[in-house]
């Protein structure tokens, strides 16, 4: 877009659901997609006289991200009550995190366009989830689906350090990925897993910040693009044409590609935060914090960059392989299997190509597919090293999917496969394919120089498929151009 | 004999004997009902029919040898803030007179584990903020000692009902002195334990740091064995406290020789009536006549201590009424065109005005720009009165006070002065400020034959010491007087 010498700074929020089984406060079921009002108890919809109690698992899970957003963690903290009135929220008030978050001062290295930027991380904070309000046609009025009451979410609020929609994205997609990787969340939009508050500011090179503008309602990664792409130009527009920025809080349409104001700064809901009394102080010990700060995995981010950086792959081949834990870990397998012998990158291909595609097809998990990263080095290898040909080494993989618990080379050996590189074999196949193929011999002398590739397939089918494609091709240019 | 005059421990005694059966004693206490209940007012919903069930059930039980706890059987009356399945629980408020929840509170769970029979659902005030019940939605219920004074309250059913034989013994909550005020009002004994040592779980909310279910009872005895029924460790309320807590009714020595008690010159100046003064400092002496010393004691600031804790009741009452909106339960205007009209009306129709002066109180201390003055220093003083009663404790083993400023006032003699009314609870907030327990007994008469109640203040987790303090002086006065009101 064009900002006409405008910076846009952006700071998103974003509200993760935790996919731990019970929910934050009681011990309902938390699990997405339920009949309505059928995972809900009188804790978690708020009735008189009922309390909460915590469940630990939700700390565990946001100190994990804590940690995976090298944050510092806060091994006293409390939970506060948010006081406001809403359909949706049974007890009037939502517990969360108010002065005293879980995490806080931390940072993500994102990726864009290839090179790394640090977006900072003010903190990350635990709460709960409200119900969803129905509206229908067929009924008059509103209900309420009490269900996602008390689902436990992280919330994660960014520094205002993203610069584009773009970095937006990157940083949307890493947060999603990281906690795929941690294992604390489904990172399902689709399903409302992760949804994200933006907010919005312009401002000229060298002047302070503008105002900034809040923005509700983004449910969607591209739809928070369009979003911010939206409220920057409709900044821009109002201050060019002399106009003011407010403090505000807008909603985002995505149907209509278009915002509305929410309310004014004026307008600004008090909660009246304060300490909430029915449960008690949040205590971290050192020895369980050490164990969680073990259990953080190597994280998407840095797994992209070292795909790149030490293993030689191309920005896309190493972002689709790390989106999925799976084929990540399976692609350094077969690296590892390699024993340094194969190119990477021949082993991202196999990964992201015939196995993508088994994947896609049956819906099977690497593991159910069954073909170990040895096997399938072990065909790279043999395929680097021309010991068979493109179409033979299909030919071995589709025979390694049927899983009978051969390698590579038994198939290759049963299957006869091997490439055939004698020159005496090879020369004699030549000759007749000369031979019988004068049209095109003469098309080639001719100038129609893509008879050769016609040549070239005629001599691999006389071969049954075995033949060195290159010293046959060799052979013939010998032939056809002497 | 009328058998509900007994104590709930002397009818433990003849049920195990089989000397009555617990159909019997619930009968008694009906009939009982049904000839005071007309004057006194003490119920808001009764049950009959399932209490005697119960108490049959509990005789067949006995009949067959099984064996069973002390309260088993035992008429009990269960202020109406505290859940019971199936029994409206309407906190004396319109905006819950329908509302019957589906759930059992902990102490309900513990009572029906005991074998106990609910005689139904006791009057307060509305929400339990008050100290007369005459801010109940329903009716005023009267003090069986004189039927044109309050009871005292919140928990005014409770004492009034236990007073006047209408239940043997019963529950109420004290977040400033709701259980002490109202005992020492009507006559009987009532304790409020440490914070943390029974369940919330199923009392609705008040001020939730504050709040506490608690027993009372015509003896210290009957005060004691059901505090031991209902106090311990609850997994869904994580405020209360795992340690051992024993069968206290068992640890009634009446031993006060060597005790320190601490005397509070404070809580006996300005505001408390000479009659009740005297009363109380006789009680003192009576003690000291029996071995203990007493010893003074610097205690907090009364004014501060009301400020800190109306402040901090309010904040948190102004968020736990919040959930009352008309949206899933309890009274719902009919008079909306709108979510917004709907709250309003909901809650300007369904509360009474005490609690929506606490609500707007609360909000206001907890408002942006406010907090810091009002919800953060009343904190903060909080803070400074657990330090002093700290202190106290270093020199003294229990304090002994007033429970209240004066007798039972008469209706509507506070009613439009609140500050008046608030004044009430001078001598009782600081206990639920500080999470300490405290127990009022009563300990004489006024002129117009009013009981006076004594107050017993301990540490954190001295229930034992303040039932055993307050038995001494029950066996010392040969038992509490209540033929006026059991007659």
């Amino acid at each position: 877009m064009d900002t006409k010498g405008y910076e846009v700074i952006i700071g998103l929020e974003v509200h993760c659901e935790l996919n731990t089984k019970s929910k934050i406060y009681c011990s309902c079921r938390s699990s997405f997609g339920a009949e309505v009002n059928s995972q809900c108890c009188p804790i978690c919809m708020g009735m008189p006289g009922t309390l909460p109690t915590l469940n630990e698992k939700v700390v565990d899970y946001a100190v994990k991200m804590g940690y995976a957003l090298n944050c510092s963690i806060n091994p006293v903290s409390k939970q506060d009550r948010k006081n406001y009135f809403y359909p949706d929220l049974p007890k009037a008030y939502q517990i969360s995190q108010f002065d005293i978050p879980l995490c806080e001062h931390g940072y993500l290295d994102i990726l864009v366009d290839g090179k790394e930027k640090r977006i900072g991380i003010t903190r990350i904070h635990i709460e709960e989830d409200a119900g969803k309000l129905i509206h229908d046609e067929s009924f008059a009025g509103t209900l309420v689906d009490f269900n996602r009451c008390g689902v436990p979410l992280i919330e994660i609020v960014s520094e205002p350090d993203l610069r584009s929609s773009a970095e937006a994205k990157a940083y949307l997609d890493t947060i999603r990925e990281t906690v795929i990787y941690l294992g604390i969340s489904d990172g399902k939009m689709q399903e409302g897993s992760i949804r994200c508050d933006i907010n919005v500011s312009v401002h000229k090179p060298g002047e302070p910040f503008g105002t900034r503008v809040e923005m509700k309602n983004n449910n969607t990664f591209s739809g928070a693009v369009r979003a911010i792409e939206y409220e920057a130009a409709r900044q821009i527009e109002v201050l060019e044409n002399g106009g003011t920025i407010s403090q505000e809080t807008r909603r985002w349409d995505d149907l209509k590609n278009c915002n509305f104001l929410l309310r004014s700064k004026e307008d600004a809901q008090d909660y009246r935060y304060f300490p909430e009394p029915d449960l008690a102080t949040i205590l971290l010990d050192e020895d369980h914090l050490k164990e969680l700060k073990d259990s953080i995995p190597e994280l998407p981010n840095k797994k992209t960059v070292r795909f790149m950086r030490e293993l030689g792959l191309p920005e896309e081949d190493a972002r689709q392989l790390v989106e999925s834990v799976e084929k990540a870990a399976y692609f350094e397998e077969i690296v590892a299997a390699g024993k340094g012998q194969i190119v990477p990158k021949d082993a991202a291909n196999w990964v992201l190509g015939g196995i993508s595609r088994v994947i896609n097809e049956t819906g099977k998990s690497i593991a159910e597919i069954g073909v170990s990263a040895g096997d399938l080095a072990e065909l790279i290898q043999m395929l680097e090293k021309k010991e068979i040909s493109s179409s033979a080494g299909n030919t071995v993989f589709e025979e390694l999917l049927k899983a009978t618990g051969k390698h590579p080379k038994e198939i290759v050996a049963e299957k006869g496969l091997a490439q055939v590189s004698d020159s005496g074999v090879l020369q004699q196949i030549v000759d007749q394919v000369v031979a019988a193929n004068e049209k095109s011999v003469n098309d080639y002398r001719g100038g129609k120089t893509n008879a050769l590739g016609f040549l070239v397939g005629q001599c691999m089918k006389a071969s049954k498929g075995k033949g060195n494609p290159a010293i046959m091709r060799e052979m013939l240019l010998k032939i056809l151009n002497g | 004999m009328e058998l509900y005059r007994l104590t709930a421990a002397e009818l433990s005694r003849m049920m195990q004997k089989k000397e009555v059966s617990s159909v019997e004693v619930t009968r008694s206490v009906f009939d009982r009902i049904a000839k005071k209940e007309p004057e006194i007012e003490a119920y808001i919903t009764l049950n009959e029919e399932n209490a005697l069930k119960k108490a049959a059930e509990v005789d067949e039980k006995r009949a067959k040898g099984e064996s069973l706890s002390s309260l088993a059987g035992i008429p009990v009356g269960i202020k109406d803030n505290i859940c019971v399945k199936g029994l409206p629980t309407t906190c004396a408020s319109k905006m819950l007179a329908n509302f019957v929840p589906p759930y059992n509170a902990t102490v309900i769970e513990k009572l029906n584990a005991s074998d106990c029979v609910y005689t139904g659902k006791l009057n307060m005030d509305e929400f339990a903020m008050g100290s007369s019940t005459e801010t109940s939605f329903f009716k005023k219920t009267k003090n069986p000692f004189d039927t044109s004074r309050v009871p005292g309250g919140s928990s005014g059913g409770s004492a009034a009902a236990v007073a006047s034989g209408e239940a043997i013994v019963a529950l109420g909550s004290d977040t400033g002195g709701s259980i002490r005020q109202p005992a020492s009002f009507c006559g009987v004994v009532g304790l409020k334990p440490t914070y943390g040592s029974v369940s919330r779980f199923g009392l609705v909310a008040f001020a939730s740091s504050l709040d506490q279910i608690g027993p009372f009872g015509r003896s210290v005895e009957d005060v004691a064995m059901l505090y031991s029924a209902i106090c311990g460790k609850d997994s869904y309320d994580t405020t209360t406290v795992r340690r051992e807590y024993p069968r206290f009714e068992e640890k009634l020595t009446g031993q006060v020789s060597g005790l320190k008690i601490g005397i509070p010159d404070v809580y006996f100046g300005q505001g408390v009536s000479n009659e009740v003064r005297e009363k109380v400092m006789e009680a003192a002496h009576r003690y000291e006549q029996m071995g203990a010393t007493l010893v003074p004691v610097t205690l907090p600031n009364t004014d501060y201590a009301l400020a800190a804790y109306y402040i901090i009741a309010c904040a948190e009452a102004s968020s736990n009424l919040a959930r009352f909106d008309g949206v899933k339960y309890g009274y719902r205007t009919s008079n909306y065109s709108n979510l917004e009209e709907m709250y309003e009306n909901t809650r300007s129709e369904g509360f009474g005005d005490e609690v929506k002066r606490r609500i707007m109180l609360g909000t206001y201390v907890l408002s942006s720009g406010y907090y810091d003055a009002y919800y953060k220093k009343a904190k903060f003083t909080q803070k400074l009165m657990q330090g002093m009663f700290h202190e106290a404790f270093q020199k003294a083993d229990v304090i002994l006070c007033p429970t209240a400023p004066d007798t039972a006032f008469t209706f509507g003699a506070n009613s439009d002065d609140q500050v008046k009314m608030y004044m009430n609870d001078i001598l009782t907030v600081t206990v639920n400020i500080t999470g300490l327990p405290a127990i009022s007994f009563p300990c004489g008469f006024d002129g117009k034959g009013l009981p006076i109640g004594c107050q017993l203040i301990g540490d954190k987790f001295s229930e034992q010491q303040l039932l055993s303090t307050a038995f001494a002086y029950e066996k010392a006065a040969g038992g509490f007087d209540l033929s006026r009101t059991l007659d």
